[in-house]
């Protein structure tokens, strides 16, 4: 086999199945990253019409103060309290915590640093992004 | 700059933020209704009230940082190369000066009654 067949450029970083719970909170890290700098750059054109009058900023709320916008800012809310979260878990894994101490390999070489405690934060994490969704939504459509 | 310290800035610009955006979401829904703290008025209110003003500048710096920070780890896991790697991180610096002074130009001009 070449070398660049061997290569899956995107496909194999959008893969969640092959390597368990971890590379699925790898993927969703990066997938909710993205869309919330797209929300981001969104946001900030969105409040720019401000300047332009209120004639202008009503306009801007018409096109985003609907059922689908309201859906659309429950998802930009489950995505921000996700990558938070997740977030959290890894810096927390960068330095350190909850990743088991060096050890030498031995059999079943079970790897220390794919711990429990990890599995369960983003568990939680997807869990807290959930709960957070559906606070979300009961405030954006209980009006 | 070494990447251990753009990576330092990143946690510490996510967490900056986490506190602020909490801050910014929860004036939203806890001083009036949603869709009220939307209207016009209220919205230009929040603009010329100088500390508000200036969390949402903090707010744009640190997120606009984090998210095109974030942007260029995703393209240089994706692929490497001198000259690749040196376009995705002059490209997403020149992004984010563009989106922090696009949205400090709104921050000003509405800061100032200028609409």
């Amino acid at each position: 086999m070449k070398r660049s067949e061997n290569r899956e450029g995107i496909k194999g970083m959008a893969n969640p199945g092959r390597y368990g719970i971890e590379r699925f909170a790898y993927w969703l890290m990066r997938i909710t990253g993205l869309g919330l700098l797209a929300y981001l750059i969104g946001h900030v054109y969105e409040t720019s019409n401000i300047v332009n009058g209120k004639s202008a900023w009503e306009n801007m709320l018409s096109l985003t103060q609907t059922t689908e916008g309201h859906v659309f800012l429950t998802l930009v809310i489950g995505m921000c309290v996700f990558h938070t979260a997740n977030g959290i878990r890894v810096m927390l894994g960068h330095g350190g915590y909850g990743i088991g101490k060096p050890a030498r390999p031995d059999y079943p070489y079970t790897p220390a640093s794919q711990s429990n405690i990890h599995k369960l934060c983003i568990y939680a994490s997807i869990g807290v992004a959930a709960l957070a969704m559906m606070y979300g939504l009961s405030v954006l459509f209980g009006e | 700059m070494r990447e251990s310290t753009i990576m330092k800035i990143h946690y510490a610009t996510a967490l900056a933020a986490v506190v602020l955006v909490a801050v910014h979401v929860l004036l939203r829904i806890t001083m009036m209704s949603f869709t009220d703290s939307l209207q016009y008025e209220h919205v230009l209110a929040n603009y010329k009230y100088i500390p508000y003003a200036a969390m949402l500048e903090v707010i744009l710096i640190l997120l606009s940082v984090h998210g095109f920070n974030g942007l260029r780890v995703i393209l240089l896991e994706l692929k490497q190369g001198k000259s690749y790697e040196k376009a995705v991180s002059y490209g997403c610096v020149a992004a984010m000066i563009g989106l922090v002074a696009y949205g400090s130009r709104t921050i000003l001009l509405a800061s100032m009654g200028v609409t």
